[in-house]
């Protein structure tokens, strides 16, 4: 049944990349690729690959969405005249998927309890969890302590795109932020729909709400910071859509996400230092505490939030650079 | 001292790593710049004692949070890392130095603490690619220099450096999607990330296909971002406006560190286990590389803009890199890794001099510099110097290397012959790109007047490199010795 469910989403998977790149009109590529993603998160979740499927309809349906839109609003939502070298593009891309088919001919079939990726690494991870780490989701465990090395470069991927973003349009537009948005006496966002709005207000505390839960039960179910640093920052981007952008910049003001950025990464490697100098290797939580396992646990809390910190103060940056230069 | 020790290879990319967001919370200019440049020499420390180490013992090892290999991550230095770990943290240094004044001119001051912050990105990612030891993380600092790379581009004056970027960032994001399925593939065949477990375990898999294909996306991935012509288009305009000491720092290191990917993950990982793939690397190779040597001083011969003419002159000398490592043997790999590291130093001279030259020179081309050398003899003479080492003048280090690969092509048979008429020619070609700008610059009719020699917080860094120059063309002893004992790693003769 799964199998046959699979097909099904991968169909439309296919149909909906194949629609995106016919789409000559922007808007409605971003719209169908937010429906791509959703799919494809689905497509994670039927795999019970629960903590991916939960990232990508975050960020990848969500926040990317938003962000793509803001690029828009900068820009145009027409697509220049296509390229001449079509054909040729084509050509190579064929070419390209054909090499990926062939490199999948001979993988393990689909489900092998006898494939590579099963009997190697994975006994492992799954006894020590047990044993040492002694949390329930052993994604989480491999993701914060066991590759956390890996875990903290991403930290360090989202960290630099929002350096990247402040650096590039961040801060030298010259506007000051009480003159951003738009100009005095016409309401921002969305204040004159009055549904959309008063709707939207009742699920912001709902998002956040389920955002901390993913946040403080990653190490019980499926989730984690990069998850609920997502939500987060989507709760308080809906906010400013509806309130205007004045409004969110009150709540969280630039100053405090830019230290949020700093802070979040800086939390993670303050661990990973906390480690060393306690007698282990860089990221060593087990020597955090007398108990290596509640070190273990309390590391994996603290990074973990750590992470969540980093996502939200970037995401919402990246927003407010956006907004700050066109109109949502 | 000793306490530190076993942490080297972890402080090698934390250091620079944690600086960054401390830097991206300062405000004021200089303190952002002294706290980075001092970051870096930090980074070039450790490198410095990383490579005494391996000299000393081979191999050193860390295990990231106490957890063994191939279950944890593993960083592992060997002398392919440390040698390109002294040229990645000491071009970043040097360059830094210069920064000081060169940059002033070319980022706005509430700008450029987030711009050293990315910096300190950049160098954490690069060094990170070269001190791990798995093959997924080696995709995650990627991603951190190349996103830091390409804000450090944008980071100058001049709006074509967008256009530019945006090229570079989509060439580049293809070569690391590239790149993530050819691991993905090995992943999926042998359930591991860990190179020296992957190496292992691809013999007991026995199956060809899927590794040559997942051989294949890697090549291609790191020719994409290791800028191997034809890959290379995205490379002048990069070089060309990005601001000038970040251009000396990608010229000398940022491709290099690509390449290293490369070489390790095909001739560790590939070439000792899947059957004929040692030819295969050489038959797609060696042509590539004599096109990119051709061709490229050829474009260089004809350009005008400076920067550009010495980009498409990094593109020629990729190209030599490449040769010597399509020969296939110790003495063509020695030649090629020994290239790594001098051509950095004359690169990094080069563009150095480069970036005095514009502190007075408003556009860097050919024609504008007429009869600059009466007014700026330091910068000019650096220039010389560090064109002599390209060429590959004896006495200087650009010479070693030209002389360890002829004598690697000399190894190889018939072919050898015509790649040494191949490699005096391109020296040749490089002689009359440099001449052409000597020539202008020391006999040319003044063009510009109002030029003065640049100030000495920028002409020191440039001698510094300079002198390398001269000192590793007379006692190339330490990149010879390295180069070999990496070269034997890179074969599997070696420790």
């Amino acid at each position: 049944m799964t199998v046959v469910f699979s097909m099904f989403l991968l169909t439309l998977l296919l149909i909906t990349a194949i629609a995106v790149v016919h789409a000559g009109n922007l808007f409605v590529a971003v719209m169908l690729s937010g429906i791509f993603s959703l799919l494809l998160a689905l497509n994670f979740f039927l795999l019970d690959a629960a903590d991916v499927a939960l990232t990508e309809a975050a960020v990848g349906a969500g926040i990317s969405t938003v962000l793509f839109l803001g690029a828009l609003s900068l820009t145009t939502d027409r697509e220049k005249s296509p390229s001449p070298h079509r054909l040729l593009s084509l050509a190579i891309v064929a070419v390209t998927t054909l090499a990926v088919i062939m490199g999948t001919l001979d993988k393990p079939s689909f489900g092998d309890p006898e494939a590579p990726v099963q009997v190697h690494v994975a006994p492992w991870y799954l006894e020590t969890t047990r044993e040492a780490i002694q949390i329930p989701n052993v994604v989480t465990a491999v993701l914060s302590s066991f590759r956390g090395y890996d875990t903290l470069g991403e930290v360090f991927v989202v960290f630099t795109a929002g350096i990247g973003v402040l650096f590039l349009i961040g801060r030298h537009s010259g506007t000051k932020p009480q003159d951003i948005g738009p100009p005095h006496g016409e309401p921002s966002g969305l204040r004159h729909y009055l549904i959309p709005r008063l709707i939207g207000r009742m699920l912001v505390p709902f998002i956040m709400l389920f955002g901390l839960y993913v946040q403080f039960h990653g190490e019980y179910g499926p989730g984690g910071g990069f998850q609920a640093g997502a939500i987060i920052a989507a709760s308080i981007i809906l906010y400013a859509l509806l309130e205007g952008e004045k409004r969110a910049l009150q709540v969280l003001p630039r100053s405090v996400l830019v230290g949020m950025i700093s802070g979040g990464a800086l939390l993670y490697s303050a661990v990973g230092v906390a480690g060393m100098l306690m007698g282990g290797n860089f990221l060593d939580y087990s020597v955090l505490l007398d108990d290596p396992v509640k070190g273990q646990q309390i590391g994996i809390i603290l990074i973990e939030a750590g992470v969540g910190i980093t996502v939200t103060g970037v995401l919402l940056s990246i927003f407010h650079a956006f907004a700050a230069r066109g109109r949502f | 001292m000793s306490a530190l020790q076993p942490h080297l290879p972890a402080l090698q990319v934390i250091v620079p790593m944690l600086t960054a967001p401390l830097v991206a919370l300062l405000r004021e200019r200089q303190f952002s710049w002294l706290v980075t440049t001092a970051a870096s020499l930090c980074a070039f420390a450790v490198a410095i004692a990383l490579t005494m180490v391996v000299l000393e013992q081979g191999t050193i090892s860390y295990e990231m949070g106490s957890w063994p290999p191939p279950f944890g991550i593993a960083l592992s230095i060997d002398a392919v890392s440390a040698l390109l770990l002294l040229v990645v943290t000491g071009a970043s240094s040097l360059a830094l130095i210069a920064g000081a004044t060169s940059l002033q001119a070319q980022c706005e001051s509430d700008r450029q603490p987030l711009f050293y912050a990315a910096w300190l990105l950049a160098l954490a990612g690069l060094c990170g690619i070269l001190v791990t030891a798995d093959a997924f993380n080696i995709f995650v600092f990627m991603e951190i220099s190349s996103l830091a790379s390409y804000v450090l581009v944008a980071g100058g004056p001049d709006r074509r450096a967008l256009p530019a970027v945006f090229k570079y960032l989509v060439m580049g994001t293809i070569g690391a999607t590239f790149y993530l399925i050819g691991v993905g593939v090995i992943y999926l065949m042998t359930g591991t990330l860990n190179l020296a477990d992957m190496e292992v375990r691809i013999q007991q898999v026995g199956e060809f296909q899927p590794f040559l294909i997942a051989a294949a996306f890697i090549t291609v991935g790191m020719a994409l971002k290791a800028a191997i012509f034809p890959l290379h288009v995205w490379l002048p305009n990069a070089y060309t406006f990005a601001p000038h000491v970040v251009t000396v720092f990608f010229a000398a290191c940022a491709t290099k560190v690509s390449l290293y990917v490369l070489l390790r993950l095909d001739f560790v990982v590939f070439q000792q286990n899947v059957g004929g793939h040692d030819v295969q690397f050489a038959y797609f190779m060696l042509p590539l590389s004599v096109l990119a040597i051709l061709i490229a001083s050829a474009v260089a011969i004809f350009e005008a803009n400076l920067k550009r003419l010495f980009a498409w002159s990094s593109v020629a000398q990729i190209g030599y890199i490449t040769l010597g490592a399509s020969l296939i043997s110790q003495a063509g790999l020695t030649a090629s890794l020994l290239h790594m590291f001098n051509h950095a130093l004359a690169k990094g001279a080069l563009f150095l001099a480069l970036a005095c030259l514009a502190m007075s020179v408003a556009k860097l081309r050919v024609d504008e510099i007429g009869g600059i050398a009466r007014r700026m003899p330091w910068t000019m003479a650096a220039f010389v110097v560090g064109g002599l080492s390209l060429i590959g003048v004896p006495g200087t280090a650009g010479f070693i290397s030209k002389w360890y690969l002829i004598q690697a092509a000399f190894g190889a048979g018939s072919v050898g012959i015509a790649l040494i008429i191949i490699i005096l020619i391109s020296s040749l070609m490089a002689v009359v790109y440099i001449w052409r700008v000597v020539e202008t610059a020391y006999f040319g009719e003044a063009a510009n007047d109002e030029a003065r020699e640049a100030p000495l917080a920028i002409l020191v860094p440039t001698w510094i490199a300079v002198a390398l120059n001269i000192f590793f063309g007379l006692h190339p002893n330490l990149p010879v010795e390295l180069s070999s004992r990496a070269a034997a790693v890179l074969l599997g003769t070696g420790p």
